[in-house]
């Protein structure tokens, strides 16, 4: 039954993550996610939302999971965040992902590159040379490895989670994760 | 994630075949005019995934990870075959609408003949289990399991069994 019971992380949170928030919150969420999945796109609201609610209480971690073969930018839209990165710009450039969904295709990513104010001519180069390729591919496979079965999936402290990521389920999982870990640090509000 | 099975008891609980069993041989289409025989494959790993049914939510989505993860299945020679009991038409369609690279067998006429005889037939509803074998390039199950009929069961399982199996098919699957 090897890996099918509570599945873990294999891969640690490390320094090649890309984090948002408190390294020293009690709370760890960590999403594989696809930047072409409608789903994923949803969460990301869900998520924003979340991670103002709990503050420095919450560290947020994406990993890239792309189904390529159901989504045909979703690879691209992947190694563009990881081009952006190297300049900076993870963070900046995965909002722009899922806030245009519907056009990822190579000349909106150049777009978003400039909007950001990247070395557009860089940028472009690293996505036709497969640059960060190899690093997607590594998210991928430890997400393969650590159960992940679909996007988007939710990693609370490690563990999966397979309730609803809809905000009040989500919430209260990720507030009672902070519970166990002794966070008296503030009584979170509501998300209604 | 679909809830609507979850509390649904089942009447007939099945009983899989373990680890060490000699894998059942069959031969099954994977299109209307082209069959599938399990004997054909031996001297490589063969994952059999059994599947409730084409375009059910969740199906979809554990086939489409198994249609990313190809390649890494690639790595250890293992040929996958996705089992259910929709006949062959149904599953071209399937396969055509997803984009997947890899047979859909049909156990369709007897019905669910060969998820019986791997123990994963679900009689009360007419649908095989959510299950997986790992099976050795000897013919032997050296994996399975079946994961709740609403639960899909991802593909670590299937990579950590494929890991356990010895290098090399040596004598020792006679």
């Amino acid at each position: 039954m090897a890996g099918n019971i509570e599945p873990k992380l294999v891969l640690p949170v490390g320094s090649r993550d890309h984090v948002q928030g408190s390294a020293t919150a009690s709370v760890t969420l960590v999403e594989y996610g696809d930047f072409e999945c409608p789903y994923c796109g949803a969460a990301y609201i869900i998520i924003k939302k979340i991670q103002e609610l709990m503050d420095d209480e919450l560290r947020f971690v994406f990993r890239h999971f792309p189904l390529t073969q159901t989504h045909p930018h979703a690879e691209a839209a992947a190694e563009a965040s990881e081009a952006a990165g190297v300049q900076g710009k993870f963070w900046e450039m995965h909002d722009l992902l899922y806030e245009n969904q519907g056009t990822l295709d190579s000349w909106h990513l150049a777009q978003f590159a400039h909007e950001l104010g990247l070395n557009t001519r860089r940028f472009v180069r690293e996505l036709e040379e497969g640059s960060h390729r190899a690093r997607v591919r590594e998210d991928f496979l430890s997400g393969v490895k650590s159960g992940v079965n679909g996007t988007p999936t939710f990693f609370i402290n490690s563990v999966r989670y397979d309730g609803s990521w809809d905000i009040e389920p989500l919430f209260a999982a990720l507030k009672n994760a902070a519970r166990r870990e002794g966070s008296t640090l503030k009584s979170f509000g509501s998300a209604a | 994630m679909s809830t609507q099975t979850v509390d649904r008891p089942n009447t007939n609980p099945t009983s899989a075949l373990v680890a060490g069993t000699t894998a059942p041989n069959f031969t099954l289409p994977e299109a209307p005019d082209r069959r599938i025989a399990l004997e054909s494959l031996r001297g490589q790993p063969v994952i059999l995934a059994f599947y409730p049914a084409d375009w059910s939510p969740v199906c979809g989505d554990q086939m489409a990870l198994y249609n990313e993860v190809l390649p890494e299945f690639k790595r250890f020679r293992a040929e996958l075959l996705g089992v259910s009991v929709d006949g062959p038409w149904c599953h071209r369609a399937f396969r055509h609408y997803r984009n997947l690279h890899f047979p859909l067998l049909a156990d369709f006429e007897p019905k669910g003949d060969v998820a019986k005889k791997y123990g994963v037939y679900r009689n009360g509803e007419g649908v095989t289990e959510r299950a997986l074998f790992v099976i050795d390039g000897a013919g032997r199950i050296t994996w399975s399991y079946v994961s709740p009929i609403d639960v899909n069961p991802g593909a670590d399982g299937i990579l950590t069994a494929l890991e356990n199996l010895p290098g090399r098919e040596s004598a020792n699957g006679r």
